[in-house]
């Protein structure tokens, strides 16, 4: 009883606008200290006062202030007359002051207050809380408000007002366009024909499923036939439209997948399908360059992404200087016994994957992902592709590029060109082969390291993780034609975009058999694969 | 010919040693518990893994010593024949399982499965699965000798696409619809003929199985490399073409001895799953397979005698390095690659393949 009276008589003083008594609550803000005081009464038309005084307030922190409200986050210490967020620690439940944002140490959880609100108020708050976003200066909380409001079903007239009123003077062109969605979202309901038919007509080009959803609404219940005719075929228009880009989709898919195939394989183009070694190793240096990338990382701790970046040359070294020492010590002993190479390589490939799990660990290891890999490339409603896979996708290509101009212009590719097409002719005009097929398989290893760093992106990074890709790679060789990297290119890519549509309706592990089958069937039909060699070389 | 004439010393020596060890084997495993040359039952059994081993090396040996042909999935046929025999096993488990289920095994319960899949008919049937052991692995390496040999596939290629093959076969098999436990594969058998397989005699049983399959298949290999099918066989290896250019079917050739070694690997498959019991998709990676060639390149190639002494002597070295030094016992077999191929290309057994460089 005495409490009432002294909230009553706390009420009538902040109405008349005088401090006698203490508020409840001590911000340093007066008109906000006044706002929590409405709104901690209990009675709700007194709070939602207090809402409006608090939107009136002009505090720089109202918005975050009214969602912990709404969403019950907001708290208040009664004896400490503070606003404050909860936050659990060990030790228990620590107090944060809303406003100044800094600790004010461990207190007992019956000491945090709730501000109540009910229903009624909750989406006053909502509306509300949208009209001052729809004012932030920053566009991106403007959209994002407004995509809100789109995915609310119970959108209120005020809302839709507040949209209405600001979307001639909103410069953001995707929250005007939002906003006009929204606007005609809610015509669509509106009792009068020719209103939803042009609403209808205004939303034949948007993706977004509650577009979907309401146009599909109209199409079978609508009371009148001419709008659910005009909204059958617009349904159908939209979802083709939808069909469409997500068969986009999958090519991309297709792709992605078809590029890390590339990856994986190019480097062997230039071991097997150049200088003829069958490098069981390959998918051994893959996982040597992934590990570079993990030990970059952990060299430079907080910073992912520049380690990402140096990881990509001391990849390529280490690996290449990997690959120069196995052809020096022991594949160079090996040539022209491609059966024994194959043996020798596979006995390096167990070598280096158990150096591997004894120096650094058996399990896989957390390659971090840098912000900029992270996150996804919002094309459109229908259409959001996923950066890692996008940059690998530019980083298959740079290094396809890059290789095919050392192969094609620069001494070194000439020489290995010579080599590979006539050793002992190349020899005799003074091509020092024995030097061109160490740099050589240092390439081919140096590639596969970059392979390594990217696949670090993508896939778990341990020691099993070059097997994965051994098999693959070959196939992706053989298929394109060996000794033909536009061949690897073309196969290992088409091989992603083959895999990616036979998935759907096989599922992920039969689509790779079936993909196994046919390549396998192939090369009884085409032993030479999809390029093969032509002339002298040929026969080699 | 006399059936003598054709077995070298080394052949007699070693089907010698088989003969002795196998009676040692038994004889000591009989003595009663306690005995100072007693063998415990599970020395016997992992002698008798080791002979299937050896039967599967053998297999490789025929078509990589004597035809060229480098299989890297040999491990594919090896399993098929052990998967017959453990769907077999199963249906002998009959109302033993978890869920006591008369016909379905297990897994098929487990997965909600009302009736037995057809290819599942007929495998309670002993006959049916030893016909089976012999046609499944046949029948996969002649299709798929049809296809590879017909157009001429050969060398790397060949070896590429074997592998490619085995791995197919790995990803089928892990899968639960294609009706073979997945990812668990078939275990958990109870008896052979009606032969409890916990029991020491049965063990012994299997084990004499194993050697006297050995002894036969050693057999009939080293009659057919010594035949005139052979010699042809070894021309092919060394020069195709010409051979080829001779008249010779080198095709038909090919997929016939290509398959009667899946035959083999089948046949030491279907032996090696009661002793272990247990047969899983990963007996078809592609490392499995590979391991096989080792121990015939480590025993020597186009010997026959060092596919057998290189599959039980890696195989037991391995059994004791894993026991010992885990960690180690991957060095040791990537080193023993490296040494084999730079420095005993003609492995322990060292004769006879001639030094022949191909053209690359």
């Amino acid at each position: 009883m005495q409490r009432m009276f002294a909230v009553g008589l706390c009420l009538i003083a902040t109405l008349s606008s005088t401090s006698i008594c203490a508020s409840s609550i001590e911000t340093g803000d007066e008109a906000l200290d006044a706002a929590f005081d409405l709104l901690l009464n209990k009675n709700f038309n007194i709070k939602k006062q207090g809402l409006e005084a608090l939107v009136e307030s002009g505090h720089p922190k109202t918005v975050e202030l009214l969602e912990g409200v709404v969403n019950g986050t907001l708290r208040y210490l009664r004896t400490e007359k503070k606003l404050v967020w909860q936050r659990q620690s060990s030790e228990g439940l620590i107090a944060i002051d809303a406003l100044a944002d800094d600790e004010l140490g461990l207190f007992s959880k019956r000491k945090f207050k709730r501000i109540t609100v009910n229903n009624k108020l909750r989406s006053d708050i909502r509306s509300r809380l949208a009209g001052l976003q729809l004012d932030n200066p920053d566009p991106q909380v403007r959209l994002n408000a407004v995509q809100k409001l789109m995915a609310d079903d119970e959108i209120s007239d005020v809302q839709l007002e507040s949209i209405a009123t600001r979307i001639d003077s909103e410069s953001d062109q995707p929250t005007k366009d939002a906003m006009a969605l929204v606007l005609s979202l809610a015509k669509l309901r509106d009792p009068q024909e020719d209103v939803r038919l042009a609403a209808l007509d205004s939303v034949k080009n948007s993706m977004t499923p509650q577009v979907r959803q309401r146009v599909a609404a109209l199409a079978s219940s609508d009371e009148s036939a001419r709008v659910r005719e005009v909204a059958t075929s617009i349904q159908t228009r939209i979802e083709r439209r939808i069909s469409n880009w997500s068969k986009v989709e999958t090519i991309f898919f297709g792709l992605s997948l078809g590029s890390v195939m590339v990856l994986a394989a190019i480097g062997l183009a230039i071991t097997f399908g150049v200088m003829g070694v069958i490098n069981m190793a390959h998918g051994e240096l893959i996982m040597l360059g992934a590990y570079t990338t993990y030990l970059m990382q952990q060299l430079m701790p907080g910073q992912p992404g520049y380690a990402l970046l140096l990881s990509i040359p001391a990849a390529f070294v280490l690996t290449g200087l990997v690959g120069i020492v196995i052809e020096r010590s022991v594949i160079r002993f090996l040539y022209g016994r491609p059966l024994e190479t194959l043996l020798a390589t596979f006995g390096i490939s167990l070598i280096l994957q158990q150096f591997v799990r004894t120096t650094i660990s058996a399990q896989n290891v957390a390659v971090v992902t840098p912000e900029f890999l992270s996150g996804v490339w919002q094309l459109n409603e229908a259409l959001s592709l996923t950066l890692n896979r996008v940059y690998i996708f530019g980083f298959c290509l740079v290094v396809f590029a890059v290789l095919l101009m050392v192969v094609r212009f620069t001494s070194l590719g000439l020489h290995v060109r010579a080599v590979s097409q006539n050793r002992d002719m190349a020899r005799a005009i003074g091509i020092r082969s024995g030097r061109v097929d160490a740099l050589t398989f240092g390439l081919g290893a140096g590639i596969a390291g970059l392979a390594g760093v990217a696949l670090s992106q993508l896939s778990n990074v341990g020691p099993n993780m070059g097997q994965a890709y051994i098999v693959d790679s070959f196939l992706v060789v053989v298929f394109g034609g060996v000794g033909n990297l536009w061949g690897t290119l073309i196969s290992g890519l088409s091989l992603g975009v083959i895999n990616k549509l036979i998935e759907p309706w096989a599922g992920a592990v039969l689509a790779k058999i079936l993909l196994l089958v046919f390549i396998i069937l192939f090369i009884q039909k085409r032993p030479r694969g999809l390029f093969p060699q032509k002339g002298r070389a040929a026969e080699q | 010919m006399t059936a003598r004439s054709f077995l070298n010393t080394q052949d007699k020596f070693v089907l010698a040693a088989l003969v002795l060890i196998a009676v040692a084997v038994v004889v000591f495993n009989s003595l009663p518990e306690g005995h100072v040359l007693h063998l415990p039952t599970y020395s016997v059994t992992l002698f008798g893994k080791y002979l299937t081993f050896a039967l599967l090396a053998l297999s490789v040996d025929l078509v990589w010593g004597y035809l060229g042909i480098l299989s890297l999935g040999h491990g594919a046929f090896f399993a098929l024949g052990g998967y017959v025999m453990g769907m077999h096993l199963t249906r002998e488990i009959g109302d033993r399982g978890v869920y006591a289920n008369p016909v379905l095994p297990d897994f098929m319960v487990f997965l909600n499965w009302n009736e037995l899949p057809w290819f599942w008919l007929g495998f309670d049937q002993f006959w049916f699965t030893v016909l089976m052991v012999v046609l499944v692995p046949g029948l996969a390496a002649f299709i798929f000798g049809w296809f590879a040999f017909r157009s001429r596939v050969t060398g790397v290629y060949l070896s590429i696409i074997t592998q490619a093959f085995t791995y197919a076969l790995m990803l089928a098999f892990f899968r639960n619809e294609m009706g073979f436990g997945g990812n668990n594969g078939l275990t958990d058998f109870k008896d052979v003929l009606g032969f409890s397989l916990r029991s020491d005699a049965t063990r012994r049983g299997l084990f004499v199985a194993s050697a006297v399959a050995l002894f036969i298949a050693y057999v009939i290999c080293r009659r057919i490399v010594t035949s005139r099918l052979g010699l042809v066989s070894i021309a092919i290896r060394d020069q195709e073409d010409r051979v080829r250019f001779l008249g010779h079917h080198v095709d038909y050739i090919k997929i016939s001895l290509f398959a009667f070694s899946a035959v083999l690997a089948g046949i030491a498959g279907a032996l090696y799953v009661p002793q272990v019991g247990i047969i899983n998709p990963g007996e078809f990676s592609p490392l499995n397979s590979i391991e096989i060639v080792v121990w015939v390149a480590i025993g020597g190639r186009a010997t026959l005698y060092g596919a057998v002494l290189g599959a039980i002597g890696v195989n037991y070295a391995k059994t004791w390095l894993t026991g010992a030094a885990p960690e180690l016992w991957l060095f040791a077999l990537g080193g023993i690659f490296l040494l084999v191929t730079l420095f005993f290309p003609k492995g322990v057994a060292g004769v006879s393949w001639p030094s022949k460089r191909t053209t690359r």
